[in-house]
């Protein structure tokens, strides 16, 4: 389990040096210097330019910005100037981890949960209707689902607060949005990796046991069945992430996808990068817990 | 009593019985693909609807006397019927127009950031389990790493260097983080597949491996590929307008359904229409497609045969 | 019959609906276990011999799979008719199985000793865990698992697979069964491990009270286990007969093929390994006689036209369904048999 572990640290270790290569390389690529501007004189550009030491050669800056990497220092915003990528990202993630953090418990708890249900009732109308369910949240992306349940239950109807952050009422409608495409798909995942297990050989040692299909389904199916699951808990968080970008901006929530989508159309290039290698390091390393928690589930992973 | 026949107890005519007799309708893979498909009714209505939706995205815009990109100041934001059929929108274009150009752009977009990334993922994937060894560990490892971070966050990036705005540049972002799965795919399936006495014996028979990879093991990968391709495209569709939707899409006033969806997101109490429309061009498209990949999986899954 | 018959299956037909239509796997058979006793189900894979003990003990895939007629009687009742919840008193209790691969039927993500346990807590109810520790203790020790406290905290991968099968047969008799129901027990085992495992079973059988069904294509593992054979042909019991009988004397054949597959030490002759030419027939349109008609070298006329009925044989209760055993038909029989005398001896 150790050398599985330290394997995949290793792995996730390179992973961020080639996010933060990239990444640095990437933004040399871009065309022009982002003080160009023909309203400040030159002697400022120039200035400028030293200050944020972007007249050196390109290794001796490649250099340096590995060891703010390495100190956590992300750049400063030239859009809030004077401020630092990484206040930005401490003050604003929190409520995104929070919104996150909601629709991750909503949606696997649910998911799961149909998922069970459909494949139990495979061929049945409790599954078409789940399934129709979890289509739904396929076919509905955030950015359609999104306004449509902003207008109707804050517009129309009036009963929940169509935009911004802190009561309880003002969560519901985001968290309900970004859970529903990861409560399709966990409900769609659950379904056929329950179906699949149902088939094993194993499941026929079970039946002839004169288990009643409840503790078959409890102890043989449901933890067998949760490997494919918790696999796929990496790529969740990602959709989660991608997700908030889209529901931060339609609800008006200050989080952290809310900057960066206002970074992106502000050109504000450090935040931009700097939120950019933010969600890379926690993607990695929610991939490693994951990897871990894997480990956990399946004896086979874990001993050998 | 006479129970028997005169020649019963001789002996049976040595031909009697032809041994190879098969009593089973003979079927051959792409027939049980297709007999498996019928029988999923969703998964081939939806492949009408997508037939018809590629109809109109390649002749909608000739039905219609406008263009997607004429502004008419004196006709904005008018309601769907009458002379502008999905009425026009806040700069007064034609609505029509710019949802069938638009889903044009989101097609293309999604079709060939599908098909690239997956030939050039097939081909590594194929080399990588076909050579096994060290080649397989390096482009293993290569690929491990840059999974390790998502697609999302490689898009995002490129499309600030690259330039949002076009179509290429989109495609380039999507071939560079798509080909990785297909790569990882593939090479699993090669490695089954190697083993495998028709691979045994084109080897015995001399062929080069650049043969054995693109003639035998590559289209015989190529059943699970179609359906993650199937599966793929959706999920582009939705990236594109992910991107569109913060800012890093196709550019103004170039439409494509993610485009559109954002420009009506900002006036959606005024002027529903101008979100719905696109709105449900995306969900239809995305559903249709999920269904015929969910369609295609069931049939060419043998285990599914009852 | 002197002994006491526990377990008796009359006139079984059991159907699977497909695509392509009705597949009559199994054809009408007709067996009995006696107390203490061994019986052998033996046929080449695809003849309805896994299929018939599956439905006996309940296990039938359904809607697929279904009862289409017979009886089996088991405790004085017709458990053909029972509802899954009445199968599951019996199932694991009365009645339990030893699976052909011990891997793929053990659960990968449980531990050993719960797996063994399961059984005896469902069909106990009461009993403390600490019980049913102990009771899997003891029962570890009589399949002769080595270091039972170790091993019983470990999973199915970590352990051999003569282990694993240990582990199997254990799980199958913590509830001390009246029958136990062995499919293809040693076939996924090596050599080595099978006659261990043979060993195992013959032993048990001595110190607890169980009657042994076993299922097996493996002539060699029938001599050492069984006492009465039923030869299965295409979904149909061809041949009957205690193993002497049917070792020294075979009448169908079915089973002189099968018993001309089986390797011999003892032969002079360095001939090659015979096997039985051509394939079973398609169970979706049995063909109208004697099923092996289109693979036995000495079919008559009739074989292609009339199902043979049940000729007997001594007091052993050995009997055949073959037409040579007609009297009409004697010329024939002595033909086959010098033949059959000639394959062996030249």
């Amino acid at each position: 389990m150790s050398r599985y572990i330290a394997r995949r640290a290793v792995i996730a270790l390179l992973t961020l040096f080639v996010l933060a290569t990239a990444t640095f390389f990437l933004v040399k690529l871009l065309p022009g210097n982002p003080f160009l501007n023909d309203k400040v004189p030159p002697e400022i550009q120039q200035k400028q330019m030293e200050y944020y030491g972007l007249d050196k050669p390109v290794v001796i800056q490649y250099i340096t910005y590995l060891k703010n990497l390495i100190q956590g220092d992300l750049g400063t915003s030239l859009k809030y100037i004077g401020r630092k990528v990484t206040d930005v990202i401490g003050e604003s993630f929190p409520t995104s981890a929070v919104l996150g953090l909601i629709a991750i418990a909503f949606s696997q708890l649910c998911g799961l949960t149909f998922g069970i249900l459909s494949a139990q009732f495979k061929n049945r109308w409790p599954d078409y209707l789940l399934m129709l369910i979890a289509i739904a949240g396929v076919a509905l992306p955030s950015m359609v689902i999104g306004p449509l349940l902003r207008y109707a239950f804050g517009v129309r109807l009036q009963i929940l607060p169509v935009s911004g952050w802190g009561s309880w009422q003002q969560v519901v409608l985001p968290a309900f949005v970004l859970s529903l495409s990861n409560l399709a798909s966990t409900t769609r995942n659950m379904r056929a990796s329950m179906l699949g297990v149902t088939t094993q050989d194993y499941i026929r040692t079970a039946r002839s046991k004169g288990l009643p299909p409840g503790k078959i389904i409890m102890r043989h199916e449901f933890k067998n069945s949760m490997i494919p699951i918790v696999t796929n808990l990496g790529p969740t968080i990602a959709t989660m992430i991608m997700g908030s970008f889209v529901v931060e901006q339609i609800f008006v929530i200050p989080g952290l996808g809310k900057h960066f989508v206002n970074a992106v159309n502000t050109l504000d290039y450090p935040l931009v990068m700097g939120i950019t290698i933010f969600y890379g390091a926690f993607l990695v390393t929610m991939s490693l817990l994951v990897d871990i928690v894997y480990g956990l589930v399946d004896p086979r992973i874990r001993l050998s | 009593m006479n129970r028997f026949l005169p020649d019963d107890f001789e002996a049976l005519p040595a031909d009697s019985f032809d041994k190879e007799q098969i009593v089973r309708p003979p079927t051959t893979y792409l027939k049980d693909v297709w007999r498996n498909f019928k029988k999923r009714k969703t998964a081939l209505v939806s492949l009408i609807i997508l037939a018809v939706i590629v109809l109109m995205v390649i002749f909608g815009p000739m039905m219609t006397k406008y263009n997607y990109y004429s502004n008419d100041y004196g006709a904005v934001n008018q309601p769907p019927g009458g002379e502008h059929l999905f009425g026009t929108d806040t700069l007064g274009r034609d609505m029509w127009a710019r949802v069938w150009v638009g889903g044009r752009v989101s097609l293309i977009i999604a079709i060939l950031a599908t098909i690239i990334p997956y030939a050039i993922g097939m081909v590594v994937g194929g080399i990588s389990g076909y050579f096994g060894g060290k080649v397989d560990l390096v482009i293993m490892r290569l690929v491990d790493i840059m999974l390790g971070i998502p697609s999302m966050i490689y898009n995002i990036l490129l499309m600030i260097v690259l330039g949002s705005g076009n179509i290429l540049t989109l495609v380039i972002a999507f071939t560079i983080t798509g080909w990785l799965s297909a790569a990882r795919t593939t090479r699993g399936l090669v490695l089954q597949l190697k083993t495998r006495e028709f691979v045994m014996a084109s080897e015995t028979l001399g062929a080069s491996p650049g043969r054995i990879i693109l003639r035998h093991l590559i289209p015989n990968t190529l059943g699970i590929s179609v359906v993650g391709m199937t599966m793929t495209i959706p999920n582009i569709i939705f990236s594109e307008a992910f991107l569109s939707f913060i800012g890093l899409g196709v550019a103004p006033p170039n439409p494509s359904w993610g485009q559109l969806i954002k420009a009506a997101s900002e006036t959606f109490k005024n002027y529903p229409y101008q979100f719905t429309i696109p709105c449900a061009c995306i969900s239809i498209t995305l559903l249709c497609f999920n269904l015929l990949g969910d369609g295609l999986r069931d049939a060419l899954d043998p285990r599914l045969r009852t | 019959m002197s002994e006491q018959t526990i377990l008796s299956v009359r006139d079984l037909a059991v159907s699977f609906d497909t695509y392509a239509g009705e597949v009559q796997a199994v054809r009408g058979v007709t067996w009995h276990l006696n107390e203490k006793e061994t019986i052998a189900i033996v046929g080449e894979s695809g003849c309805g011999k896994t299929v018939s003990i599956q439905t006996v003990m309940g296990l039938l895939q359904k809607p697929a799979g279904r009862i289409k007629r017979g009886e089996i009687i088991f405790g004085g009742q017709n458990v053909a008719d029972f509802t899954p919840k009445q199968w599951r008193t019996i199932q694991g209790n009365e009645m339990s199985m030893i699976f052909q691969d011990p891997l793929t039927y053990l659960n990968p993500t449980m531990r050993v000793g719960e797996q063994i346990s399961e059984a005896y807590l469902e069909h106990n109810p009461g009993v403390t865990r600490a019980q049913a520790n102990e009771r899997v203790l003891s029962i570890m020790r009589l399949v002769s698992l080595p270091s039972p406290v170790q091993n019983m905290r470990r999973y199915p991968n970590q352990l051999s697979g003569g282990m694993r099968q240990r582990v199997m047969v254990a799980m199958a008799l913590i509830c001390d069964p009246k029958v136990l129901f062995a499919d293809e027990p040693t076939t996924a085992l090596d050599v080595t491990i099978q006659a261990q495992i043979i060993d195992l079973m013959n032993g048990l059988k001595e110190k607890v009270n169980t009657s042994i069904v076993l299922i097996t294509h493996d002539l060699g593992v029938v001599a050492n286990m069984a006492q009465r054979i039923y030869v299965m042909y295409a979904g149909q019991i061809v041949e009957h007969g205690d193993v002497d009988s049917i070792f020294s004397s075979p009448k169908h054949p079915y089973t002189w093929g099968l018993l001309g597959s089986v390797p011999r030490l003892d032969s002079k002759n360095k001939s090659r390994l015979y096997s039985i030419p051509g394939t079973p027939p398609d169970l979706l349109a049995p063909p109208a006689g004697c099923p092996f008609a289109a693979r036995c070298k000495y079919a008559m006329n009739i074989c292609k036209r009339q199902t043979p009925g049940q000729y007997h044989f001594g007091k052993q209760g050995q009997y055949t369904c073959c037409w040579l055993y007609e009297p009409q038909a004697k010329e024939r029989l002595h033909q086959a048999q010098q033949q059959r005398g000639c394959a062996h001896h030249d």
